[in-house]
């Protein structure tokens, strides 16, 4: 039996502007067990930072229309009073974010917010609390913990500040982890520690945890599964390895071309995604991705008519597309062709 | 390995350096305001002759202007002069020009021989009614201000922010020898809740010290209280949408806490700044103000020594007004460092 942590369904977050109605995340679902990995990947604009904002219930203040469940250990969030998500918030399910230098707060030290995050949830002592925060450091690796403890957020590196974010979403042993994009801001030689360490730590507290980034790398390296959005919708969802092996939705294949690989001697060139990602106050009507798919033509016009539901390609594998089986499996085989037979003529012509 | 002292804290040592340069910024202030004093008459075809004459009164024999100039020594060098005056504030000085001799105990910054007395005792007699105008209306205006900031930012687009934004839009742009006078039209002549102004020392009545002070205290303050409403709104919008406010919603903290000690405690840092230079600018006369309620304290020292053309006067007052505003710097300074760890590092 699956030891389901988080589940949402048919999620809608809307928000009401000047210009129209910005649908963020349109019709959502999916779930994530405990001790597990999930990568939200898509491009700016996918709908994948208000989704994580929605399940914390950080996007209240402004003034969004939420619809759909989001269950947490079985607790509907949607709709449950601010104070109770409020009382989740930071206990139950924590959330690191992109830029840890402008998320710590500057003029408190490293330890103090640590242990803020603490004492909210925890009816214990500042002294207790403080040396929690230095456990916690320790634990996300910074050395001597009990002297950075009381160091300030700008004397910190940025790897550093992303540890310590790390220590203070962790402080107390969330079961639901989320981090949106949590090494686009890092430098590269930091960017894998920073991923191992999450990583290390999910092993340890056996949290779930969610990955949001635009970065396929990223979550190679850590999902157990793939969500894939796309205008605030679903467009494939599965297991790490089959969104890598068998990608089914155009959209994926694009952005699996568009990923630069260094475990493979890559001949080809990158191919980008040709357009850009639509207005989510306008979105394309159909399958949203229709206006940049090169096989909208063969789904005998209901791309542009009807919003394709996701449909099981193989157990547990979803993907959210007009194209039948066959269809897939003959464009893909074509696109692998194209893409070889472009490298082979730039090889001789001498280009390699 | 030889036991070393433990560094200092980082604030004590950022005091002492801003104490040190600010002993120098007082002493190259000084020196420009006297030279600015010393050479503004000459500038303006002054001889040293005629300085003399404005020292004796009325209808003075050349001889007797000529004993002022030497006795005064006012055609000295400038230099020389400087470090007469130096010596004066720390020795005092005995005058002795003509008919009028005097002693100008120390601090002597200078001897008014139009009023027959000594600066600083003049200006001393003066600063508590300032002090007391200032210090009551710096409270005023940041509590009110601050608090008006708040509310209209965390209810932007509401009627209170429209309504507190537009009263303070007035605030800013009325000057106060027009509320004041209102003021003083409604509250003092035509319904008497605050009749006969005027300034009661707060050592010899504290309850009629306070009620006389309110209709300048709210004048005053009702001026500041507009710009910093506008500065706290304006400021507390931009720190609650940074990261570190989303960051303290993401630890679950009560939303009290996270408006006040994340939000308002980076608001208000620039506002920390502006008020000690306020406080500083005010002690040295709220000139407005004073003379608008006829209260006795530099600011209206200041005005009459202007239109007495009462040079010892002048420069007295204008050094003590720049001494308030160094302290106030230094001051501020140091609360910066407190309140901000970036400062200090």
């Amino acid at each position: 039996m699956p030891d389901t942590l988080l589940d949402v369904q048919d999620l809608r977050i809307h928000f009401p502007t000047s210009d129209g109605l910005v649908k963020a995340v349109d019709g959502l679902s999916f779930s994530l067990e405990r001790g597990r990995t999930l990568g939200i990947v898509g491009e700016s604009g996918s709908g994948k930072s208000v989704t994580s904002l929605g399940i914390m219930g950080l996007h209240h203040g402004t003034n969004a229309q939420t619809s759909g469940h989001i269950r947490l250990d079985g607790e509907e969030l949607v709709g449950a009073t601010p104070g109770r998500v409020r009382e989740l918030r930071g206990s139950k399910m924590a959330m690191i974010f992109q830029d840890p230098l402008s998320s710590l707060h500057p003029y408190y030290t490293v330890g103090a917010q640590i242990a803020e995050a603490y004492l909210v949830h925890n009816q214990v002592g500042k002294k207790v609390a403080h040396k929690h925060a230095v456990d916690m450091l320790a634990r996300v690796g910074i050395p001597q913990p009990a002297t950075r403890v009381n160091d300030y957020p700008h004397q910190f590196s940025g790897g550093m500040r992303q540890r310590a974010m790390i220590a203070m979403a962790l402080s107390c042993d969330p079961e639901l982890l989320i981090a949106d994009e949590p090494t686009t801001a890092l430098d590269v030689t930091v960017q894998a520690q920073i991923l191992d360490l999450i990583w290390d730590l999910q092993q340890e507290y056996h949290s779930a945890v969610i990955i949001i980034t635009h970065d396929l790398g990223v979550v190679a390296e850590l999902s157990d599964d793939i969500l894939v959005m796309y205008a605030g919708r679903m467009a494939e969802y599965g297991s790490a390895e089959e969104i890598f092996d068998q990608p089914g939705h155009p959209y994926t294949w694009g952005l699996l071309a568009s990923m630069p690989r260094i475990d493979e001697a890559r001949l080809e060139r990158l191919i980008p995604i040709k357009g850009t990602p639509p207005s989510l106050i306008d979105v394309p009507s159909g399958c949203a991705f229709h206006p940049r798919c090169r096989y909208a033509g063969f789904t005998d016009g209901r791309s542009q008519t009807d919003v394709p539901a996701p449909r099981e390609v193989s157990p547990g594998h979803l993907v959210a597309c007009h194209l039948t089986g066959d269809q897939r499996r003959k464009f893909r085989t074509e696109l692998d062709l194209e893409e070889t037979e472009a490298a082979t003529a730039r090889m001789t012509q001498g280009e390699l | 390995m030889t036991a070393r002292a433990p560094a200092p804290h980082p604030v004590i040592t950022f005091i002492v350096r801003r104490l040190i340069a600010t002993v120098f910024l007082l002493i190259v202030v000084s020196m420009i305001t006297f030279a600015i004093f010393f050479l503004l008459p000459r500038l303006a075809g002054q001889t040293t002759r005629g300085l003399a004459s404005q020292y004796i009164g009325r209808n003075p024999t050349p001889a007797a202007v000529h004993a002022i100039e030497q006795q005064l020594g006012l055609d000295a060098p400038l230099p020389v002069q400087y470090g007469r005056f130096l010596r004066g504030i720390v020795l005092g000085e005995h005058f002795n020009a003509g008919t009028s001799k005097a002693y100008c105990p120390p601090p002597c910054f200078g001897y008014s021989f139009k009023n027959q007395q000594p600066v600083w005792p003049m200006m001393v007699s003066g600063l508590p009614v300032t002090i007391s105008l200032a210090v009551g209306a710096a409270i005023l205006w940041l509590v009110g201000g601050v608090a008006i900031g708040v509310i209209s930012a965390l209810r932007r687009g509401t009627l209170f922010d429209r309504f507190s934004m537009g009263v303070a839009l007035a605030g800013v742009s009325l000057p106060i020898f027009f509320t004041g006078l209102i003021a003083l039209e409604l509250f003092s002549y035509k319904w008497p809740i605050f009749p006969n102004v005027q300034f009661v020392p707060f050592t010899q009545n504290p309850l009629l010290w306070a009620r006389n002070l309110v209709l300048p205290w709210v004048v005053l303050a009702f001026l500041y209280a507009a710009l910093y409403a506008r500065l706290t709104r304006a400021g507390m919008l931009e720190t609650m949408s940074e990261d570190y406010i989303r960051t303290a919603r993401a630890k679950g903290l009560p939303e009290r806490t996270v408006i006040f000690k994340h939000g308002l405690r980076a608001a208000l840092t620039p506002i920390v700044t502006i008020f000690g230079m306020d406080i500083g600018l005010l002690l040295g006369g709220a000139i407005l103000t004073e003379v608008t309620f006829s209260l006795h304290g530099l600011g209206l020292f200041t005005v009459e020594a202007i239109q007495n053309q009462d040079l010892p006067e002048i420069l007295g007052v204008t050094l003590l007004a720049a001494f308030f505003i160094v302290i106030a710097n230094l001051v501020v300074d140091v609360l910066y460092a407190v309140v901000d760890p970036r400062v200090r590092h």
